[in-house]
């Protein structure tokens, strides 16, 4: 199944996050949000994940799981043999400074009472014996890593532009050494020109410091430039995970075609001959899910075994998997 | 920022010399009488002379001009005299102004009664605010729990429960029900000239004196303090506990946790500090109210300070008086809502003032 000189960096076996909603007088829970549905994946020390799907479809979710942000529901998240998901308050305090987040929107993120130079130096503080001079030199090393002017560490912010404030957002994460980083949708909220800048500077990253990444994202094709394996996501389930290459040569699971086929072409000449796969309702409640297939109400080849069966996560091709009844 | 405050300053002189106009001619078309009160005996040939002597004879434009004359020019000469003994012009018959019915310069009355306000009523805005941070904070951060159930309850009866009601029913419970010679009673009637001193009536200090004095102090303020508290402290907590629920669900605070801070930490560094800007502000622009001295409340307790004076100002048509207190409070409002503008400016790095 794997190469068995590859370890996992991080194993995420059955992870479920649902949140729970409560109705009434009494506030009795009457059912529960499945942002997150049993997912499970590998992701190899070095590489980058790239994790798509639509909007709602719960990849943020997923990746704020992963770092326990949230208390999930079931299931188990291994970073290097460490189990995440049953860690103690304290214990999972001391495991923070290996794993890192960066967030999707750099002016929410950052606390806007504080300078940018104590911003970056704050989680040394609380996990690093370090004096203020070490400190203070750490930051300054940290900003030049991402491209930012010394100078600007007695800055807030607001002060700063978009794109800035997103590589302070990445200085921050850095500080601490990490080796695993969720990127949620780091790119979303920045302009085309500045996306490129960003993306180059993790890669740089990744390049020096040996970083891990899970890459979560909506741009298809920044995906495929930057992920090494892409996970396909939808209602809360994967539904495809392939080596990039054979993902966007060869997806094998309708969703993933049907996204794929919605990717604009650059050449207007040849975008017009792109058949592209309209899927035709909405996306389905994640608190109602349909019966069988999660994609059964949308999926424009269906079969009866689709809305009755659930199909199984199983492997297709070499390091590829898949969930789909169609796929033999 | 200080050309801000200054222009701003600036700024406020015309609005305060538009606003004392505007009270003068309120109590000038007021229908009171300063010889009201005097008994009915006097017939009006003698009522219109004392009205003469009083300069109510004079226009209402006059009047304004030698309030302004008085208040503007006259005072301030008068405590440059009185304070440093820096004598500009005739300092030792200058027209200060002066209460009708006391016949003593309103700016004496007024230094008289500041200190039992300010204790009195400036204690119950501290131990509103010292009450209402935590609970708002608490709150907040359990919202819906039992706590925040009971908090809400409790600032909603401190909102709609008027202060003559609680500070009644206190009187009624610690002063009348229980009896004197208990530990829990307290006096009903605020006693200001007692003096916290650790001198006996042999001029001997000890401490079990000033031990005694010091508790005796503390119940007889116990009260009033407490009524005005939980008023203040159910608007305050309100607003904390708003403000912290805009800022808990705030990204920064989810990057805080992400960096691996301690739950303290992310709550009182990150959360707390962001949310005291708007909360400050409102406590700022209280502050006046502590200066204009809770009228009902001083007069439940007998407390004898600006509002108790006010009051009876008005009620003995004592205008300069009258005139000379409103006109304090509105500066005082001026002035502390720069102050809310510029703390404002301080504590949010986002606000420029330019």
């Amino acid at each position: 199944m794997f190469d068995d000189k590859k370890t996992p960096l991080l194993r995420v076996r059955n992870l479920k996050m649902h949140f729970p909603i409560y109705r009434g007088l009494m506030k009795k829970q009457v059912g529960a949000v499945k942002a997150v549905d049993g997912i499970s994946f590998d992701i190899f020390e070095g590489e980058t994940l790239g994790l798509v799907g639509e909007s709602g479809c719960g990849k943020s979710t997923a990746g704020r799981c992963v770092l326990r942000l949230y208390e999930v529901t079931d299931g188990s998240i291994e970073l290097d043999g460490q189990n995440i998901a049953e860690l103690s308050g304290k214990e999972l305090r001391a495991k923070r400074p290996e794993m890192q987040m960066i967030f999707q929107d750099p002016q929410a993120s950052l606390n806007p009472r504080m300078t940018v130079g104590s911003i970056i130096s704050e989680p040394l503080v609380e996990h690093r014996k370090m004096t203020k001079v070490e400190r203070s030199a750490r930051v300054d090393e940290l900003m030049d890593a991402v491209g930012l002017a010394r100078r600007y560490a007695d800055r807030y912010p607001h002060e700063f532009s978009g794109g800035q404030r997103q590589r302070i957002g990445i200085a921050r994460a850095l500080a601490l050494n990490p080796k695993f980083i969720v990127c949620d949708e780091p790119i979303a909220a920045l302009d085309v020109s500045i996306q490129a800048q960003v993306v180059n500077l993790l890669e740089d990253l990744q390049e020096k410091y040996g970083l891990t990444y899970l890459f979560i994202s909506h741009d298809l094709s920044m995906v495929r430039h930057l992920a090494s394996r892409v996970a396909v996501m939808y209602l809360g389930k994967l539904v495809e995970l392939g080596p990039s290459e054979t993902l966007y040569t060869a997806a094998q699971h309708p969703y993933t075609q049907a996204l794929l086929s919605a990717v604009p072409h650059p050449d207007p000449a040849k975008a017009g001959n792109i058949n592209r796969i309209i899927l035709e309702g909405d996306v389905p409640s994640p608190s109602n899910p349909p019966q069988g297939c999660n994609f059964c109400t949308r999926c424009p080849r269906a079969i009866d075994i689709c809305h009755q069966d659930e199909p199984e996560w199983r492997q297709i091709g070499e390091d590829h998997f898949a969930a789909c009844h169609l796929i033999e | 920022m200080l050309n801000y405050t200054l222009r701003r300053l600036m700024f406020t002189i015309p609005t305060l010399l538009l606003i004392s106009f505007i009270i003068f001619l309120i109590l000038d078309l007021a229908p009171n009488d300063p010889t009201g009160n005097l008994p009915l005996t006097i017939p009006p040939e003698v009522r219109e002379k004392i009205r003469a002597s009083l300069g109510l004879d004079a226009p209402m434009f006059v009047r304004y001009l030698l309030w302004c004359n008085q208040f503007f020019i006259n005072e301030p000469l008068n405590m440059l005299y009185e304070g440093f003994n820096w004598c500009i012009g005739d300092c030792e018959n200058r027209l200060r102004v002066t209460s009708w019915s006391t016949r003593s310069p309103v700016v004496d009355l007024i230094i008289e009664r500041l200190p039992q306000t300010l204790w009195v009523i400036g204690m119950s805005y501290v131990v509103g605010i010292l009450i209402a941070v935590p609970i708002g904070v608490i709150s907040a951060y359990k919202q819906y729990s039992w706590f925040d159930q009971a908090g809400t309850f409790v600032s909603m009866i401190g909102f709609s429960v008027p202060t003559f009601f609680t500070g009644v029913l206190l009187i009624v419970v610690f002063s009348v029900m229980i009896p004197n010679d208990s530990w829990f009673w307290l006096p009903s009637i605020y006693d200001t000239t007692h003096v916290v001193t650790g001198l006996d009536s042999a001029g001997e200090w000890h401490f079990s004196t000033l031990w005694s004095n010091l508790s005796f102090q503390f119940r007889q303020m116990l009260m009033p303090v407490m009524v005005l508290a939980l008023y203040n402290a159910a608007q305050i907590s309100r607003f904390m506990r708003a403000s912290m629920l805009d800022n808990l669900s705030q990204d920064y605070v989810r990057t805080a946790r992400a960096k691996g801070l301690k739950e303290k930490t992310v709550l009182l560094v990150h959360v707390l500090r962001n949310s005291m800007i708007p909360v400050v502000t409102v406590i700022a622009l209280g502050v006046p109210q502590i200066f204009g001295g809770a009228i009902i409340t001083e007069q439940i307790f007998k407390v004898n300070g600006l509002g108790q004076l006010l009051i009876v100002g008005i009620q003995g048509a004592d205008i300069p008086l009258v005139q000379t207190l409103t006109f304090l409070f509105a500066v005082l409002i001026v002035i502390f809502n720069l102050i809310a503008d510029v703390l404002y400016g301080l504590l949010d790095p986002r606000i420029r003032y330019e």
